[in-house]
């Protein structure tokens, strides 16, 4: 049943892209490279929460952690005048954002929302207060040009010529999904977030592991904001990361909490984002753009309101572990 | 025989509680010691503080002679250490094989060799005899079979002391047999066994020597051959309990509550009750025999309404008990002791006496239209602390201060001292110390004799069997036959419990 609509959703999605292909070719790849830039941050930001909810804690600071982590990258990145400088900055702080998280959550057992809260609210106020204008960065991180795969007819010019944290990212994605599922990392981790007695009494650190995980995630989120700061963009605004912090949660969710069902659902929102993003360029439809931005968080509300009920969240998400209880 | 185990002096406390004072003990090996107790006397924080699951305030813990690190679980299991716990440790969504590797998993690279760790299974319950599926999925596993995986993850460590917290409570009695044969062939192998229970025969049909602890302290060590059942009882519980229950016998009359092919699902939307009828009588205690989970929480839950019915009827005193709303039940005269009485049968943060009141606060005595009437409430708490012997200091403190026993006391309390139709008891000693199940039972036979049907569902067959005027044995969601308690034989209705033909 599942497999099904899968299958009919790739056959539509075939459909549709052979029929404008054949009407404009360099239109509908590029909406595809497109879809890619959008999916690729909304991706990441899904990996920081698997990670940490597959241990066990709830993450909702990933907003946060994205908005301050773009924020120092890219200043670093302007003062040094070296993007990849920046983007370091940008995953050390994401690091350190993590890590305020594990010490909230797992040391001092507060309530994981009233954390992530914390965090968000720290990092808007940080980033509006240092905010300042006139500064730039030396360039965006350089694309590069894929050797064999970017001679590819139609799947060369989707694939080719992304930054250099898209294609990390999406490496970073499949070797999660392998570590995960096939690795004794992965195996304690999703124990810990599952039934953490059980691996307590197995002689696995519950609060060693939920510290790694939880800052190793932070990493990946400060990751995230990197990208959107010196290689989507360029740029860094007050608000810069428009809420995708949360996007991301819903898309961890329509994942079930697999890094590559994670994958699939931010591919399908890039897709979605890129396609209306064509037709307002097009002028195909007239609808107002203020509207059209309102899709991701609309869909959102759809996807959550489709996936509720039916997925099954890590039984220990949010608890905090108390040993001398079990 | 060398030892293996020496607690020498460990005392722990919980704020104000202590749960172990100043306890020394030994366990050889190939020798079985059960701890008995009653609960809340201190066992399981003992065992804990030798798996390293709690740390202790004071005292030592020896392992072949060397001293334990305190609060180190995997020092302890290192040490060949291993625990089957009361609450099972397994991870219900994982497979057999994931679990008996965790924390120590077949690999290379890190990546585990999840072939290697299956063959390792097999090997494993071939070599003790315990059969399981390496692949099955915990959570689909029956409640013996999973205990199965838990004491395979015990001897997957090359145990030499193996704990086991309460391990019979969920078994059905020939699953209870195989386990006793079992650990006495792990202590044929030299492995020492630390065995708590507070089930007086398992311990005088398994144990070696006995140790009893009371309030935290320990009561003396003895041998089955020097003592008795009621000897230990009175050891655990410190004054002469009676373990029959005595009671006359039964003068069932009208049918108060009857079942007409009820059909109810579980939480996974899996038929659990599958066209079942039953009628209880006024004046009778009908017993419910049969492994958990084979529909009775579905089947208790539906009759007081908790639960949507498929089909069927659920008849009160002729009056057919409307689906899905447990105040109608409550009015037509049906009161629950419910199975989890924290989450249906008191609100932990509220006062004992509030809690008393909870299913009829807004009736005469206690409100006068929209108003309470908190002296009577009050009033009403006092009274029933005293009749139901409440241990505590006053009706005003919070229930969730209480003991567990007390907390049933306080359910106990509110549904049988309102007027008595129906009523269903689910497990009503669970977890309830041996002082308190004596009263609990007392209790439930006055009901009885004051004209009320009572159904019993309980996992103790121990509990039907003295309780019981008739027995009604569940299986896979289908009563498979009745008995009256006179002809009822231990044997037959485990056999049926069960799923076997007789």
């Amino acid at each position: 049943m599942k497999l099904r609509t899968s299958h009919y959703l790739i056959f539509a999605f075939l459909a549709a892209f052979t029929y404008f292909y054949s009407k404009d070719g360099l239109v509908a790849t590029s909406v595809l490279y497109t879809a890619i830039q959008f999916a690729l941050p909304l991706a990441l930001a899904a990996m920081v929460g698997v990670m940490c909810e597959r241990t066990g804690v709830v993450n909702i600071g990933i907003e946060g952690t994205m908005l301050i982590s773009a924020f120092t990258a890219f200043f670093a990145g302007a003062i040094l005048k070296n993007t990849v400088q920046g983007m370091l900055v940008g995953v050390f702080t994401g690091a350190m954002m993590g890590l305020l998280l594990a010490l909230m959550a797992v040391n001092w057992k507060m309530d994981q929302i009233i954390a992530g809260v914390i965090l968000n609210i720290l990092a808007a106020g940080i980033t509006s207060f240092y905010y300042r204008q006139n500064y730039s960065i030396p360039s965006t991180l350089d694309p590069i040009d894929l050797p064999v795969v970017g001679a590819w007819p139609i799947l060369g010019p989707v694939l080719s010529f992304h930054g250099p944290i898209t294609y990390f990212g999406i490496f970073f994605i499949l070797a999660l999904w392998f570590a995960l599922y096939k690795t004794s990392w992965g195996l304690r981790s999703r124990a810990v977030g599952e039934h953490p007695s059980s691996a307590d009494t197995a002689g696995v650190s519950v609060i060693r592991l939920r510290y790694l995980n939880v800052t190793a995630a932070g990493a990946v989120g400060g990751l995230a904001g990197a990208y959107l700061a010196l290689e989507a963009v360029g740029i860094f605004e007050r608000g810069f990361t428009a809420g995708k912090g949360f996007t991301a949660l819903a898309i961890m969710i329509f994942g079930r909490w697999n890094p590559l069902g994670a994958l699939a659902a931010a591919l399908f929102f890039g897709l979605t984002q890129a396609v209306t993003n064509q037709l307002m360029i097009d002028e195909v439809v007239e609808i107002p753009p203020q509207f059209i931005n309102m899709l991701p968080y609309i869909l959102t509300i759809v996807v959550l309101a489709i996936s509720a009920g039916k997925v099954r969240p890590p039984a220990a998400e949010g608890i905090p572990y108390e040993k001398e209880k079990s | 025989m060398k030892t293996l185990l020496e607690i020498e002096g460990v005392s722990k406390s919980f704020g104000s509680v202590i749960a172990n004072e100043n306890i020394s003990l030994t366990v050889k090996e190939g020798e079985i010691l059960a701890l008995l107790g009653e609960n809340g006397a201190g066992k399981s924080t003992l065992v804990k503080a030798v798996f390293g699951l709690v740390k202790p305030d004071t005292g030592t813990i020896k392992i072949n002679g060397t001293v334990m690190e305190s609060g180190d679980t995997a020092a302890a299991i290192a040490s060949g250490v291993g625990m089957v716990h009361q609450h099972f440790q397994l991870v219900p969504v994982m497979s057999v094989t994931e679990n008996l590797i965790l924390g120590d998993e077949p690999k290379r690279f890190g990546v585990v060799n999840i072939k290697q760790a299956k063959k390792e299974a097999l090997a494993l319950s071939e070599k003790y005899g315990l059969e399981v599926d390496p692949d099955a999925i915990i959570e689909d596993l029956p409640v013996g079979m999973a205990q199965r995986v838990e004491i395979l993850k015990a001897l997957r460590r090359d145990v030499k002391l193996l704990i086991l917290d309460e391990p019979t409570a969920v078994l059905t009695p020939q699953e209870t047999d195989e386990l006793l044969e079992v650990l006495r062939n792990l202590a044929k192998r030299g492995v020492g066994i630390l065995f708590i229970t507070h089930k007086l025969r398992e311990v005088m049909a398994v144990a070696d020597r006995i140790a009893v602890l009371r309030g935290g302290k320990l009561m003396g060590t003895t041998t089955p051959k020097e003592s008795s059942e009621s000897k230990l009882a009175q050891m655990m519980v410190g004054r002469e309990v009676v373990l029959r229950v005595e009671k006359s016998q039964a003068k069932p009359k009208e049918v108060l509550l009857s079942i007409k092919n009820l059909r109810v699902s579980d939480d996974r939307k899996l038929e659990s009750v599958k066209d079942l009828s039953l009628e209880v009588h006024a004046g009778e205690i009908l017993g419910i025999a049969g492994v958990e989970g084979n529909g009775q929480r579905e089947l208790v839950e539906a009759i007081c309404s908790m639960r949507s019915r498929l089909s069927g009827e659920v008849i009160v005193k002729g009056q057919e008990i409307p689906n899905l709303n447990p105040r109608a039940a409550h009015l037509a005269g049906v009161s629950h002791i419910p199975e989890d009485r924290e989450k249906h049968g008191l609100v932990t943060s509220y006062s004992i006496a509030d809690n008393l009141v909870l299913n009829r606060f807004d009736q005469a005595p206690f409100a006068k239209g929209w108003i309470r009437n908190l002296e009577e409430v009050a009033n009403n708490g006092e009274s029933l602390v005293e009749k139901f012997d409440i241990r505590a200091p006053d009706a005003y403190l919070s229930a969730g201060s209480l003991s567990g026993g007390n907390k049933q006391k306080v359910v106990v309390a509110r549904e049988l001292s309102q007027q008595l139709d129906v009523v269903v008891a689910a497990q009503p000693t669970r977890g309830v110390d041996v002082g308190s199940i004596e009263f609990i039972h007392n209790q439930l036979i006055a009901a009885r004799d004051a004209g009320a049907a009572v159904l019993l569902v309980s996992a103790e067959l121990d509990e039907i069997l003295s309780l019981a005027d008739r027995i009604a044995v569940i299986s896979n969601g289908k009563i498979v036959a009745i008995f009256n308690s006179k002809e009822a034989d231990r044997n037959t209705i485990g056999r049926l419990m069960a799923g076997l033909a007789s």
